[in-house]
């Protein structure tokens, strides 16, 4: 049975950057605090829980309201115009689609590169990039002007005898992110089955047994079971890798296939992956701080992971930087004045100040993480979480936006000013991703059970080897 | 006569189980009960075992090759799909370009083949392990939800020619087991 005692009664203590998990743990007491987290009766969930889930539950409404009076009137009801059409729902979908991509990365690329302290924190990143991408996938979709005819990007057979158009990477995008949504999902289903059975065996009461067990599938743990596991589990590690770099790639051929200035570059790719996984970080960071300390697992996700997790971050920030460097080079090497315009448009126009709060955000504040006394503390690290995801928002609006507003001719410049529905919509999002997030810890096991155990069994080996040596 | 009636009146067996503490304990039962010749037998752990499977016989996973046969067809039926819809069923010239501009269906060749064989990957497995199954007779041994907790066991399945209940039992005593029962089928 689970027990929930020892969740409130002690303060259990961060072990430190050197250890994954926190001392004194076997492979019930692994089992029991993260069941136990769920098995919590809700009178008893953590006040700020209760409040989180409520205001953004809130928001989930103003998105219900947003797209409602989006699908009654269109998209007039936005800032966009011509020349800028992309807007805000283009904005966010990179955004989102960006964040979305920390959390593949952490489960399959860290798994091939065999990173065990990804173990605590890969079950909760792969649910955030489960809701990132229903975020992302809503943006194109409400952006159509007419959403209920979305079905129309899928080759079928239709009376009208009409194909999409393959060569265009809008088509691309419709398969990539469809994709790259069902592969994360089948990944993070197959991460849960051994957990589900683990949950089934040790719920406190009969219907959470009988749940559970529906979703175990029967699993039993047999040797041969985890074996087949174990393959297709790695198989999909391997498939996901690639994916989650194609995807940011095609998103970004959204942009670099075009002959817009400032868009039409071969950096585009590598440096809107880099990106994505600087923004995924930074979610990452912006969600697990704040969890671990309010369910107290302070020793199953700790500094260890804190620390990693802003090492990757100033890493991949470096390479965004590079990238805006090269944009800045190549605007002025490429001896194009449509080029050159571009990025003096970009700092000094109508949109300069986001440009300088862009530089700010996410290339000169997060330099402080080369110190490690800024990693090791938490709440700087939070902080600069926070305002790398805004640093990373503002770069889509930067290429988004001040690429469309003032291109070839004078004649056809304009502005892009969001509304209030603009940002209602944006908002709506955030507020539905967060209330998936409260209800996912809230109802499954938010590290996986049976990695941690693997931990478990690692370290002790470990210590029994030392010993020995002693 | 009387034998006979006490035989027929027993429940059906589906094999006797070993419960074990650790990983290291179980994998050695494992390996002994083999080379002791039982060939039709389980063994159930809490996380994945290094070598376990191997240690009772086990040789052949095809998750990998069905895996590999999917995202062929993915790859092959991706690009046939794009090849047929801009060639054949809707050719449209745009500024004279050749119909045939494959180098455009690569990234949608690319994820159809990852999808098909990611979809693949987690459905096959579940179809050779013959999941979801919502009866297992080892789910009959109480001790057993702690299968999924912290506990180790091993099975030795009744369908087992060397299996006689009283002989098996004490073998799996002999190898160490911290208890041993009997499983109901």
């Amino acid at each position: 049975m689970a027990t929930t005692e020892n969740l409130d009664s002690k303060e259990l203590i961060d072990p430190g950057p050197d250890r994954i998990l926190g001392t004194g743990h076997d492979y019930e007491t692994v089992t029991d605090r993260i069941a136990g987290i769920v098995y919590l009766p809700w009178k008893r969930s953590p006040r700020k829980w209760l409040v989180g889930a409520f205001i953004s539950f809130v928001f989930v409404n103003l998105l219900m309201l947003a797209t409602g009076l989006l699908f009654f009137k269109g998209i007039g009801i936005w800032g966009v115009n011509i020349p800028i059409g992309w807007g805000f729902a283009i904005v966010n979908f990179v955004w989102w689609i960006g964040i979305g991509h920390a959390g593949t990365l952490i489960s399959a690329i860290l798994f091939l590169l065999k990173q065990d302290w990804r173990t605590s924190i890969n079950r909760f990143s792969e649910a955030m990039t489960l809701f990132a991408v229903a975020c992302a996938g809503m943006f194109p979709i409400l952006h159509l002007g007419r959403p209920w005819l979305a079905y129309w990007l899928f080759p079928y057979p239709n009376s009208m005898w009409l194909w999409p158009q393959p060569r265009s990477p809008l088509e691309w995008d419709v398969f990539a992110v469809s994709t790259y949504g069902t592969i994360s999902l089948v990944f993070w289903y197959c991460g849960l089955i051994p957990d589900f059975a683990s949950m089934r065996d040790n719920a406190p009461h009969l219907w959470q047994r009988k749940i559970y067990g529906i979703f175990s599938l029967g699993w039993r743990g047999s040797a041969i079971h985890w074996h087949r596991y174990q393959k297709a589990y790695l198989l999909l590690d391997g498939l996901a890798t690639p994916l989650v770099l194609s995807v940011h790639t095609v998103v970004s051929f959204d942009f670099a296939i075009s002959i817009i200035p400032g868009w039409h570059t071969t950096i585009f790719p590598p440096y809107f992956v880099a990106g994505a996984i600087y923004s995924g970080f930074a979610m990452v960071l912006t969600l697990i701080i704040p969890l671990r300390a309010w369910y107290n697992m302070r020793d199953l996700i700790t500094l260890r992971h804190i620390d990693a997790a802003a090492k990757l971050m100033l890493g991949t920030g470096l390479i965004v930087a590079y990238g805006y460097s090269m944009e800045a080079f190549f605007s002025w090497y490429s001896g194009d004045k449509y080029e050159s315009f571009m990025y003096w448009n970009r700092v000094t126009g109508p949109y300069g100040v986001c440009y300088a709060l862009l530089i700010l955000c996410n290339i000169a504040l997060p330099q402080l993480l080369w110190f490690r006394q800024v990693r090791h503390n938490v709440l700087v690290v939070w902080l600069l979480s926070l305002v790398i995801n805004c640093g990373m928002w503002l770069e889509r609006f930067e290429i988004v936006v001040t690429s469309l507003h003032r291109d070839f001719l004078p004649s056809s410049w304009g502005m892009y000013i969001p509304t209030k529905w603009d940002w209602a919509t944006y908002t709506g999002t955030l507020g539905f991703f967060l209330f998936l997030i409260f209800l996912f810890v809230r109802m499954l096991p938010s590290i996986s059970i049976f990695e941690v155990r693997e931990v478990v069994h690692h370290d002790r080996y470990m210590e029994r080897a030392y010993e020995e040596k002693l | 006569m009387r034998e006979e009636l006490q035989l027929s009146e027993l429940p059906e067996i589906h094999g006797a189980m070993a419960e074990f503490d650790t990983p290291e304990e179980l994998l050695e039962a494992c390996e002994r009960a083999y080379s002791a010749g039982f060939r039709s037998m389980d063994a159930y752990a809490p996380m994945p075992v290094t070598g376990l499977a191997e240690a009772i016989g086990y040789k052949r996973n095809k998750v990998g090759l069905c895996v590999l046969i999917a995202g062929i067809c993915g790859a092959i039926g991706g690009f046939s799909l794009l090849e047929w819809i801009t060639v054949v069923a809707y050719p449209h010239n745009v500024g004279g370009r050749p119909l045939n501009s494959w180098p455009q269906y690569i990234p949608i060749t690319f994820e159809c083949m990852v999808l098909l064989a990611g979809l693949t990957a987690l459905f096959s497995m579940l179809a050779m392990n013959g999941l979801p199954q919502p009866y297992h007779p080892v789910f009959n041994v109480p001790e057993f939800e702690r299968a999924s907790i912290d506990k180790f066991f091993l099975c030795i399945e009744s369908s087992d020619p060397k299996f006689s209940v009283n002989e098996t039992t004490d073998f799996l005593r002999d190898l160490g087991a911290k208890e041993v029962t009997i499983v109901p089928a």
